[in-house]
């Protein structure tokens, strides 16, 4: 698969400069170019749903971290040590990566998935749900209670937001 | 949405954001109800709606949409949305109550959408606060 | 194989931005990566070799679909990265109101 490789060499690009630029506004710009990478993927490898999901929650995603650019900061004071702090992290990454490689080698090959439960629902899905599209039957029927509690939680992320955003403070509350 | 008030961005974006709301909605619509056969999915369609509220907002600015938009409703259609949600989910028998072909995904849709343009709208009047407090 | 390492590489930038960065926004940015990497991943499990997508037509028999169940679980976690995401959003506006900065070297004193 060459096109999944190049994709993911943009990807790996894009995250590096959203990383590593200075300005707050070109790298949430860079994390979408990331996203957009991300849905494309999706596509080449047959995730279709998947694919107009991340592409619908980049753009929205996108909008709130602009929004919470637009502030003026001050500048970042550069602290010693920098210079250790980055070798010791980018040395603890690069033996992540090795053992990675290792066990990488007792999984199956790319391309060749085990799907001991997935034929179950391949063979099944169209007969017992009626559904067509076999990820909609999976998580709207044989899985109802997960887009239960995927709803959920959205619904705790609202008013956890509408919580802290609130305006008016409670009265003898800790803000003045 | 009258032209009253210079705030929000200017005409021509007024104009095409009232030409392409509707469409917008409808794709929203087309998504979660055709996610059965092809792909699509309550969610997106849920965010697509939220995304075209969202449009409104940017391009009308805060107290037209807002007036416009109507909260307590949105807050109501939030509320039936997941009672049905909960009846649509009661087994009887081997079937279930509702065919949930239909009604789960309209239903996530418009908890989806309002939720996420609820937490937009509390970003945004933080900034509000922040203005007047500056 | 090339392709999980290249995979787990993107993951490991996102882990350098979370643990090497100051910015508030450059963390949540960080975190962000690392979803859309653990997202790849489990497509990249269920990857078929010239599969189809999983969606039946009339006219196809059953054979060679690539694996439904790793796509609907990245599903809920895409749902889940975005409610954290706004969630981790509006903790920032907030700690920036309250302090006047995003680093986070600069808002561990006790204030109140």
């Amino acid at each position: 698969m060459l096109e999944i490789d190049l994709l993911l060499l943009f990807m790996i690009a894009s995250a590096i400069i959203a990383v590593q630029v200075k300005d707050l506004l070109s790298s949430v710009i860079a994390v979408g170019a990331v996203g957009i990478g991300l849905s494309m993927s999706f596509l080449i490898m047959k995730a279709p749903d998947l694919a107009i999901m991340q592409l619908v929650v980049e753009v929205l995603s996108l909008i709130i971290l602009i929004r919470a650019t637009i502030r003026k900061d001050l500048p970042f004071s550069a602290s010693g040590r920098w210079a250790f702090n980055t070798f010791s992290m980018i040395l603890f990454l690069a033996v992540f990566l090795v053992f990675a490689y290792f066990s990488f080698s007792d999984m199956h090959r790319f391309g060749a998935p085990l799907m001991k439960v997935s034929q179950e629902y391949l063979g099944e899905a169209m007969a017992k749900t009626g559904a067509h599209n076999v990820i909609a039957a999976i998580t709207l029927k044989y899985r109802s209670i997960d887009t239960l509690g995927e709803v959920a939680a959205l619904f705790a992320a609202v008013v956890g937001v509408l919580a802290i955003a609130r305006k008016v403070s409670r009265p003898g509350g800790i803000r003045k | 949405m009258s032209r009253a008030g210079n705030k929000g961005m200017t005409l021509i974006v007024k104009t095409v954001t009232r030409i392409t709301l509707g469409f917008i909605l409808l794709y929203g619509i087309y998504i979660a109800l055709n996610g059965e056969t092809a792909p699509g999915g309550g969610f997106a369609g849920g965010v697509i709606v939220a995304l075209a509220l969202v449009h409104v907002m940017l391009a009308f600015g805060r107290d037209v949409s807002l007036k416009w938009l109507h909260v307590g409703g949105l807050r109501a259609a939030v509320s039936i949305a997941a009672l049905i949600f909960l009846l649509a989910a009661w087994p009887r028998g081997q079937r279930i109550i509702f065919g949930n072909d239909i009604i789960l995904p309209v239903c996530e849709m418009v908890i989806v959408g309002a939720g996420l343009f609820a937490i937009f709208v509390a970003l945004v009047l933080v900034s509000k606060a922040d203005k007047e407090a500056e | 194989m090339v392709t999980y390492l290249l995979c787990l590489v993107l993951f490991s930038v996102g882990l350098y931005c979370v643990v090497r960065k100051r910015n508030i926004i450059k963390i949540i940015i960080g975190i962000g990566i690392m979803e859309y990497a653990i997202n790849l991943f489990f497509i990249l499990i269920g990857y078929r070799s010239n599969g189809r997508a999983p969606i039946f037509a009339d006219d196809q028999a059953v054979v060679n679909m690539v694996d439904p169940l790793p796509q609907a679980m990245a599903l809920t976690a895409i749902v889940i990265s975005l409610a954290v995401t706004m969630m981790l959003v509006a903790l920032a506006i907030r700690i920036y109101e309250k302090y006047g900065t995003f680093d986070i070297t600069k808002i561990n004193r006790l204030k109140g």
